[in-house]
């Protein structure tokens, strides 16, 4: 910052950068900072390692492994499901209505969450959804059954509405960057269908495809409002035990304990998206 | 490589069945809005009607709306300004804006609520217990979307000759970032609108959370009395958020076509 005297007002032309980053400051560090703080300290403000022993709790190990198996699981359906759709969707004419539509309504459903995709789904396949009365109508079956909607498997249904969409946007523009000249060398050298996609396609969008399941992980794994909405008994990811550790004022000490499962979802989420920016950066070699 | 005919068949059926999983739940929302309550026969629009005759929901959509106005103003008066200056003049700073900005994505929303409970209290001694005061918090959400959207638009036009010769010609720096270089990026600004409003309206996060009767509240709420009607209301915020994300991938379109064309 204080350089020779050729830098004498260094200091002055990042007095405008005020107003900003107090608003980041006060907004969003201070928030983290509490969080990551209180998550060693106890109630009086003491130092503890006590509330990151309630991360190895049965209560918050279920919660975790509940968080990991529906963003993992929608990772993957998403991520396979979406690359397909993606690669039909790059199959068609590039001047055809219809791709510029479905791409405009995965851009429109990848945002689509919270409140309205939790009531679509109690909707369609509900106690009284439509589909279930369908089914029941037609094949005599109970859909519904149990009420597995507002459980773990529900919520990977439900997350996966996004989650494809998302995927189609984020992997549509590696199918675009394969290009037809590669395919027509690789015809010009012998090569089947197969031994172009084995050989010379999927090696490209392997990263980006990584990448693509990483980014669909932390976006699961970090989602909230769904589930709070659709789950109102018990806690099966991390978010919703969040959600009773700071709203529950029966249990005392449970505020820091919340501090320490929020620590938690911001490592996983940290870590996750770390290797994405490194299988970003691979991506973009060839990609542009 | 034109497709062969059994391809495009395949590919035909694909898409169908796509398309009823992603419609299905949006048809069946919308069957269960028109529904005569208590299951009687028949159809009704009593339940969309609702939502100009209920006191809560319509003050909910007031507030929605008016949050998503406050948070667009903020953000661009806040961003704008920030981003052509450390372009301009500080440009070792850009890094360290760019991490601040993108930081929301690594941060879950949930985590910010559980740390941000303080700083509200504080806010809402200061500025009284309306939901507008949510307005802080999602300008930090909508940050990396905004961000992005500005910083291409920036770095399609040429900010530092603009401001130069404007600078020359006696324009302050206010005339300079309104006059000059706003003009300039308003589709980028445009965009960064036009999501921020899609977030706000469906923000669910925050509000339930802290405890303010936004429009994804109110829903939340009508729908243990009245679940048509919470329908009703969910497929129209849906249609409004898809009416902005619709527009915006046209904007973004345009922008790609100027870039093609100069």
């Amino acid at each position: 910052m204080r350089g020779g005297p050729g830098r004498r007002f260094a200091v002055g032309p990042a007095l405008p950068l005020l107003p900003f980053l107090g608003f980041v400051l006060v907004f969003l560090v201070v928030p983290t900072l509490t969080v990551v703080m209180g998550a060693f300290q106890d109630e009086d403000g003491r130092l503890t390692l006590g509330n990151l022993d309630a991360l190895t709790g049965d209560a918050a190990l279920t919660a975790l492994r509940g968080s990991l198996v529906l963003s993992a699981s929608t990772a993957l359906i998403g991520a396979v499901l979406g690359a397909l759709l993606a690669y039909l969707i790059v199959s068609m004419s590039p001047h055809s209505l219809l791709r510029r539509a479905t791409l405009a309504v995965s851009g429109v459903l990848a945002q689509f969450g919270g409140v309205v995709l939790a009531f679509a789904w109690i909707a369609t396949i509900g106690p009284v959804g439509v589909v279930t009365n369908a089914v029941l109508e037609l094949f005599g079956a109970d859909l519904y059954g149990s009420g597995w909607l507002f459980g773990l498997p529900g919520l990977i249904v439900v997350y996966s509405y996004f989650q494809i969409p998302l995927m189609v946007i984020v992997f549509a523009p590696a199918f675009e960057g394969l290009r037809p000249q590669w395919r027509e060398a690789a015809v010009n050298l012998g090569a089947s269908t197969w031994d172009y996609w084995r050989h010379v396609a999927l090696p490209l969008l392997t990263p980006a495809f990584l990448g693509a399941v990483l980014l669909l992980f932390a976006n699961a794994f970090a989602a909230y409002a769904t589930a709070a909405v659709l789950v109102s008994q018990g806690q099966p990811i991390v978010p919703l035990l969040i959600r009773q550790a700071i709203t529950s004022e029966v249990l005392l000490g449970q505020a820091n304990v919340g501090f320490a499962l929020a620590l938690e979802m911001i490592v996983v989420v940290t870590l996750v998206m770390v290797a994405y920016n490194l299988l970003l950066r691979r991506t973009s070699r060839w990609m542009r | 490589m034109r497709p062969s005919t059994s391809f495009r068949i395949f590919r035909a059926v694909l898409l169908l069945a796509f398309a009823a999983y992603f419609f299905v739940p949006l048809l069946a929302m919308f069957d269960f809005s028109t529904q005569v309550r208590g299951s009687a026969p028949g159809r009704t629009w009593d339940n969309w009607q609702l939502m100009f005759t209920d006191e809560d929901l319509r003050s909910s959509i007031v507030a929605s709306l008016l949050l998503a106005l406050f948070t667009v103003v903020l953000m661009v008066a806040l961003l704008v300004p920030t981003m052509v200056w450390v372009r301009l003049r500080v440009p070792r700073m850009r890094k360290v804006i760019e991490f601040l900005c993108l930081l929301p994505l690594t941060i879950p929303a949930l985590v910010i609520v559980v740390g941000i409970t303080n700083v509200y209290s504080w806010v809402t001694y200061v500025l009284g217990d309306s939901p507008l005061v949510l307005t802080f918090a999602y300008v930090v959400l909508v940050l990396p979307y905004s961000y992005r959207a500005i910083d291409a638009a920036l770095s399609a036009i040429d900010v530092a000759t603009l401001s130069e010769a404007a600078r020359s010609l006696g324009a302050g720096w206010f005339t300079v970032i309104v006059r000059i270089v706003l003009p300039n990026i308003t589709g980028g600004v445009l965009g960064a609108a036009f999501i921020s409003v899609a977030l706000v309206l469906g923000e669910y996060v925050f509000a339930s959370l802290l405890h303010f009767d936004t429009l994804p509240v109110a829903m939340a709420a009508l729908y243990k009395s009245n679940g048509p009607a919470a329908m009703a209301a969910a497929l129209a915020s849906m249609i409004l958020v898809a009416l902005f994300l619709v527009g915006l991938t046209f904007l973004s379109r345009d922008r790609h076509k100027q870039g093609a064309s100069t």
